[in-house]
C-alpha cells in the first residue's frame, strides 16, 4: 500500500471516529506530509463523498495560483512577519513562498506590550504585525500603522461581517481580523458536574474547587471578569465599582492556586486545577488532552478579543505585505490555519466551504451562537487615570 | 613541621579522624548539591521522551519530539545564533573584564571610586530597564549615524552581542578581582628583581596565577549570555532570534517537549565536551 | 668628598629622582588608561548613556498612550512613598537575603571541596556545576515546577515512602521562589569563592593545626577571613540579581509573590507608564548600591 492510500485509509478511519484528529495529524506528519498536502487529500476525500458544499461565491482562486489583481512586478523578494509564537501554520508560509516567490521570515513576540515597546522604541523592518484589538486602537492613536490597500486585499470579502467594523477600527482602515476568541473558563466536568455556567463558580468556588482555581495573569481580564460578575461593564473605572471588585478578588485569593496565563491549561490537564480562567485556544488544546474538560462562556458575559493583521508605517515591503494579508484570507488557507492554531477564525467563507474542522465548528465555546455574542464585551483602553487605578488595584490584589 | 607532627602521634591521629568526619560531611554536601542541580535537568530529559504534548503527565515513550526538533529550522537557527553570540561576547567580556579588574586592583587614578561604583551598575540595574535603555539608545545612535555619516546600521546579532558584553564583563571583573585581592605580590617582585620587565612578569607569573579566576569569570559570562532573554529581546532585529527568545515566545501556547529534546541534546553535547577536555588535560598539567 | 661636591651630587640625584618619578607617574597613568579604558568606554557608551536616558524618563510624565511625555515632575518618586510599594521592596530584599544566605551555606563548602580536589579535575567539576545552566532557563524552571507540584515527583516520592499523607503545597509559594532563586544563582556564589579559595595557601592551615587549632578555628579565624573577597563577591553576585528577579517569582510563585522587578515590568509593559517604571528602577538601584558600598566597607574593616 503506498503512502497516499495509507493516508486515505487513516482519513476514513478518522471520519468514522476510530482515529482522533490529533493522532491522524501525528501519523501524517511522521510520514512526512505537510498539512498542505494533507488538506488536499482531505479535499479529495470530501469530493469523493456525497457531502454538499455550498457554492463558493467569493474571490478564492484555485490553490497554487496568483490572482490577477496582484501586480507581480511590485512584489519583493522577502517579507518580515512579526507574529505571536505558534500563531500560524508554518506550511502556509512555505506555500506563500512557492506560489508568490516571496521568502517569509518570521520573528515572534509573546505579548502586545512587547510588540508595542519594540515599535515605540524604534525597531523597524517588520512588514506585517498581529496586534490585538486594544493594541490596534493604541497604535492608530500613535499613528504608527499604515492604511491597508484594499485593491489588493480583496479576500476581505471572506470575513464574517460580525468580525468586521470593530470599535477600534470602524472602517477596517488599518486592520484585518486574523483570529478571535473569548476568555471564559474551563472546568473538569467529571468532578464538578455538567452545569456550571456563572462566574460565581470561579469567584466563590465550591468546596471541592477551593485552592484549585487558576486565574489569568492579566490585569484587565481578571478585574474585568470580577466587574462583569458584579454586574458592571468590563471597562468600568468608577471608584465604587473598583472597590467592590477589589473586595471580591481579595476574598477569592485564598482559593486561587495561581495567576498564570501560560500554565493554566497544563494545570487543568494534570488535575491540579479544577477551574481555570482561560482563552479559547488553550481551552481547546486542553480539551483534546483531557476530554472531560469543558469551556464555558459565563452567563454574565466575558471578554471577546480579536487579533488583527496590520502593517506598520515603517514596513520596508508594503505592497508585498498587503498581498500576504490577502493570501492569508483565502478560505482554504484560513481554514487550514485555524485548524492548526485552534482559535476561532473570522473567515466565514472558510467555515462555509468546509475547510474548518467539524468538531471545532460545533464547539459553542469557539463559535458561539448569535445570542451569546451579546454577552461578549471588548476590553478597551481606559485612559491614563483609569489605567493607574486598575494598576493599583491589581498590585493590591496580588500583594494582598 | 612534619617532625612536629610525628612528635605527637596521638594528636595527629585524633585530628585525622575529626578531619575525615568533616570531609565526609563536605563530600555529602557536594553530592547533594549536584543532585539538587541536576534533578530538574534529569526530569527535563526524561520528559523529552514523553508521548504527550503536556509536560505534566507521562504517557509513554517516544522519539517524536527529537524528530520534530531536528526538523525545526527556527530552533536550529536560534541555537546557532545563541552559540555564536555567546562565544564572541564571552571572549570580549573576559578580556575587558580582566583588564578592568587589574585596573581596579593595581592602579590608582582620580575617578577610581566612581569607576568602581559604575562598574557594579550593570549587575544592579534591572534587566528590563537596561533593555529599554539600550533599545532607545541604539535607535538614537543609528539615526544619528545615518544623518551625519550616511551609515545605515540596524538591529541584529551585533547589537545583541554588544549588549551582552555590556552586562557580562562586570561579572568577570568581580570574579577576577576576588582573585587579585590578596594576591601574593612577592612572586612578581621576585621576577622583576630577576630582570623580567612588566610584560614578561605579567605573562609568565601574574596571568597563569590569575587563570583559574579568569576561567571562572569566562564560564560565568558564557552562562549569562546563552540564557539571556529580556535584554536580547529588545536589542534583537529582524531575523536575529536566539534560543531563549524562541522558547519564551512559545510559552504562550505551551512549551512542547521538543524544547526539552533540544535542551537534552545541548546537555549531552556539553558533557561530552567536558569529558573530552578532561582526557585532553591529562597530558597537560594545569 | 667635599661638601660642595656632595651637595652637587645630591642635586643631580634629586633631579634624576624627580624625572624618574615623573616617568613612573606617566607610565602609571598610561597603564591605568590601558587597563581601565576598554571597560570604561564600553560602560560609558553602552550602559551609562542609556541609563541616563532612562533616569531622565523618571522625571517625566506618562504619554497619552504610554511611553513618555517630557515635562519635569517628581510625582513618580512621590508615588513610591506608599506602604503598598514599600512592602514589595521589603519582601524582595528579604527573599534575596534568604537566597544569598542559603547559597553561601551550600556554596562555600562546595567551592572548598572543588578547590581542594586534584588539579586536573577542578575545571571539569566547575564546568559540571555550570552545565545545567547552559540549558534553557525556562525549561529548567518548568522542570522545577514539575518536581514541586502537588502531584509532582517529590510529593509522590514522599507519599510513597510514607513520610506524609497529604501532598505538601510547595509550588506557588515563597518557598518555591527562594528555591528557584537559589537554584538559579548558586554558581554565581560558587565561582568567586572557588577563585578565592583556590589560591589560598594551605600551609597556613597546617601551621595552625600544629599550634592546636581545631577545624572550626581554622575555618573561622584563618580560612574565612582570607577568602572574604570571594565571599563578598559571591554574595553581591547573588543578592543583586535575586532582588531584581521577575521570571522566577512569576512562574514559581504563581503570580502570588510580587517582587520589585514584577512591579517594574508591569509598569513598562502592561500599564505602559515608563516614567513610573523608571522611578521604581532607580530607587531599587539606589538601595542596592548603598547596600553594596556598605557591605564592602564592612568587608574592608574585617580583613586581617
Amino acid at each position: 500500500m503506498n503512502r497516499q492510500e495509507l493516508v486515505q485509509r487513516w482519513i476514513r478511519d478518522w471520519q468514522q471516529g476510530q482515529l482522533s484528529r490529533r493522532e491522524l495529524f501525528r501519523r501524517a506528519t511522521l510520514l512526512g506530509l505537510s498539512s498542505f498536502a494533507l488538506a488536499n487529500l482531505f479535499a479529495a476525500c470530501a469530493r469523493s463523498q456525497p457531502t454538499p458544499t455550498p457554492a463558493s461565491t467569493e474571490a478564492s482562486p484555485s490553490v497554487g495560483a496568483i490572482p490577477d489583481y496582484v501586480d507581480r512586478s511590485k512584489l519583493d523578494k522577502e517579507l518580515n512577519f512579526y507574529n505571536w509564537s505558534e500563531y500560524i501554520d508554518p506550511d502556509i508560509l512555505t506555500e506563500f513562498q512557492e506560489t508568490y516567490g516571496v521568502k517569509v521570515t518570521m520573528d515572534t513576540y509573546a505579548s502586545n506590550e512587547d510588540l508595542l515597546a519594540k515599535l515605540q522604541g524604534g525597531a523597524t523592518g517588520y512588514d506585517v504585525i498581529v496586534p490585538s484589538d486594544y493594541m490596534v486602537s493604541i497604535m492608530i492613536n500613535l499613528g504608527i500603522l499604515e492604511p491597508l490597500d484594499y485593491s489588493v486585499i480583496k479576500t476581505i470579502a471572506n470575513i464574517d461581517p460580525e468580525n468586521l467594523k470593530p470599535y477600534y477600527d470602524p472602517d477596517n482602515t488599518y486592520s484585518v481580523p486574523y483570529m478571535w476568541g473569548t476568555s471564559g473558563y474551563s472546568y473538569d466536568t467529571s468532578v464538578l458536574g455538567e452545569d456550571l455556567a456563572s462566574w460565581k463558580e470561579v469567584f466563590e468556588p465550591r468546596p471541592e474547587a477551593r485552592g484549585k482555581v487558576v486565574m489569568l495573569d492579566d490585569q484587565r481580564e481578571v478585574i474585568g471578569a470580577a466587574l462583569m460578575y458584579l454586574g458592571y461593564e468590563i471597562n468600568e473605572t468608577s471608584d465604587d465599582a473598583l472597590a467592590k471588585a477589589k473586595q471580591l478578588l481579595l476574598a477569592q485569593k485564598p482559593y486561587v492556586l495561581a495567576y498564570s496565563s501560560q500554565n493554566n491549561d497544563d494545570l487543568l490537564v494534570a488535575g491540579e486545577a479544577l477551574i481555570a480562567h482561560i482563552w479559547t485556544g488553550d481551552a481547546l488544546m486542553s480539551e483534546q488532552e483531557k476530554p472531560t474538560l469543558r469551556y464555558v462562556i459565563p452567563t454574565e458575559g466575558c471578554t471577546v478579543w480579536q487579533d488583527n493583521l496590520c502593517v506598520p508605517k515603517t514596513a520596508p515591503h508594503k505592497y508585498t505585505a498587503m498581498v500576504f494579508i490577502d493570501f492569508l484570507n483565502r478560505p482554504d488557507v484560513a481554514g487550514r490555519n485555524a485548524n492548526y492554531i485552534m482559535y476561532g477564525s473570522p473567515n466565514k467563507a472558510a467555515r462555509e466551504q468546509g475547510y474548518i474542522d467539524q468538531e471545532v465548528l460545533n464547539n459553542p465555546g469557539v463559535y458561539p451562537p448569535p445570542e451569546v455574542w451579546k454577552r461578549l464585551q471588548w476590553i478597551k483602553d481606559v485612559g491614563e487615570e483609569g489605567a493607574l487605578k486598575l494598576d493599583r488595584l491589581w498590585t493590591e490584589v496580588k500583594t494582598g | 613541621m612534619s617532625s612536629l607532627a610525628t612528635a605527637q602521634p596521638a594528636t595527629t591521629v585524633r585530628k585525622k579522624r575529626r578531619f575525615s568526619f568533616g570531609w565526609a560531611v563536605l563530600n555529602l554536601n557536594v553530592l547533594l548539591t549536584f543532585i539538587f542541580l541536576y534533578a530538574p535537568i534529569i526530569v527535563m530529559s526524561i520528559f523529552s521522551f514523553n508521548a504527550s504534548r503536556q509536560m505534566q503527565v507521562w504517557m509513554g515513550f517516544t522519539l517524536d519530539w527529537y524528530a520534530r526538533m531536528i526538523a525545526d529550522e527556527r530552533v536550529r537557527v536560534a541555537a546557532q545564533n545563541s552559540l555564536v553570540i555567546a562565544l564572541v561576547s564571552t571572549l570580549v567580556a573576559t578580556v575587558i573584564g580582566t583588564l578592568t579588574a587589574l585596573a581596579l586592583e593595581r592602579t590608582r587614578f582620580r575617578v577610581k571610586r566612581m569607576y568602581e561604583a559604575a562598574m557594579y551598575l550593570p549587575i544592579i540595574v534591572p534587566e528590563i530597564v537596561m533593555a529599554i535603555a539600550l533599545l532607545v539608545f541604539f535607535n538614537l545612535a543609528f539615526s544619528w549615524l545615518d544623518q551625519f555619516f550616511g551609515l545605515r546600521l540596524n538591529f541584529g546579532l551585533g547589537t545583541i552581542t554588544i549588549a551582552h558584553i555590556a552586562f557580562s564583563f562586570p561579572f568577570v571583573a568581580v570574579v577576577v578581582r576576588a582573585r587579585l585581592a590578596d594576591f601574593d605580590r612577592t612572586l612578581e617582585q621576585a621576577a622583576q628583581d630577576l630582570g623580567a620587565n612588566e610584560w614578561q612578569t605579567f605573562r609568565h607569573i601574574t596571568l597563569p596565577l590569575l587563570m583559574p579566576g579568569i576561567i571562572a569569570g569566562a564560564l560565568l559570562a558564557f552562562t549569562l549570555s546563552i540564557d539571556d532573554f529580556v535584554i536580547t529581546f529588545f536589542t534583537a532585529g529582524v531575523g536575529s532570534t536566539t534560543l531563549p527568545l524562541e522558547i519564551y515566545g512559545r510559552v504562550r501556547r505551551g512549551i512542547t517537549p521538543d524544547v526539552n529534546a533540544l535542551s537534552t541534546v545541548m546537555l549531552l553535547a556539553s558533557i561530552v565536551l567536558v569529558l573530552g577536555s578532561l582526557v585532553f588535560q591529562r597530558r597537560r598539567s594545569f | 668628598m667635599s661638601t660642595v661636591d656632595r651637595v652637587r651630587v645630591q642635586e643631580r640625584s634629586l633631579g634624576w629622582h624627580e624625572r624618574a618619578n615623573e616617568r613612573i607617574r606617566q607610565s602609571e597613568r598610561l597603564r591605568a588608561l590601558l587597563l581601565a579604558g576598554p571597560g570604561g568606554l564600553w560602560l560609558l557608551l553602552f550602559f551609562l548613556l542609556p541609563t541616563a536616558i532612562v533616569f531622565a524618563y523618571s522625571f517625566a510624565h506618562r504619554g497619552p498612550y504610554g511611553a513618555v511625555a517630557w515635562a519635569f515632575t517628581l510625582e513618580n518618586y512621590a508615588r513610591l512613598f506608599d506602604w503598598l510599594y514599600i512592602r514589595v521592596f521589603l519582601v524582595s530584599v528579604w527573599l534575596a537575603l534568604l537566597t544569598t544566605l542559603i547559597c553561601l551555606v551550600i556554596g562555600y563548602p562546595f567551592a572548598f571541596v572543588i578547590a581542594r580536589s586534584p588539579r586536573r579535575w577542578r575545571n571539569a567539576l566547575l564546568v559540571l556545576v555550570l552545565i545545567p545552566f547552559w540549558t534553557n532557563f525556562l525549561v529548567r524552571t518548568y522542570a522545577i515546577m514539575l518536581l514541586l507540584r502537588a502531584d509532582g515527583l517529590i510529593n509522590n516520592a514522599l507519599q510513597w515512602l510514607g513520610l506524609i499523607d497529604r501532598p505538601l503545597s510547595m509550588l506557588f509559594t515563597p518557598f518555591a521562589v527562594v528555591l528557584g532563586l537559589v537554584y538559579g544563582y548558586l554558581p554565581f556564589m560558587i565561582l568567586p569563592i572557588y577563585a578565592s579559595i583556590e589560591k589560598f595557601d594551605f600551609t597556613l592551615v597546617e601551621a595552625a593545626q600544629d599550634l592546636g587549632a581545631n577545624a572550626w578555628h581554622v575555618f573561622w579565624r584563618i580560612l574565612l577571613p582570607l577568602t572574604l573577597p570571594g565571599v563578598l563577591a559571591g554574595s553581591i553576585l547573588v543578592f543583586i540579581p535575586s532582588v531584581g528577579a521577575f521570571v522566577t517569582p512569576d512562574l514559581l510563585g504563581g503570580g502570588k509573590v510580587v517582587m520589585i522587578a514584577n512591579l517594574i515590568n508591569q509598569q513598562f509593559l502592561t500599564v505602559r507608564h515608563w516614567p513610573f517604571g523608571s522611578a521604581i528602577s532607580f530607587v531599587l538601584m539606589a538601595i542596592v548600591l548603598a547596600a553594596t558600598m556598605l557591605y564592602f566597607r564592612i568587608g574592608e574593616t574585617r580583613r586581617i
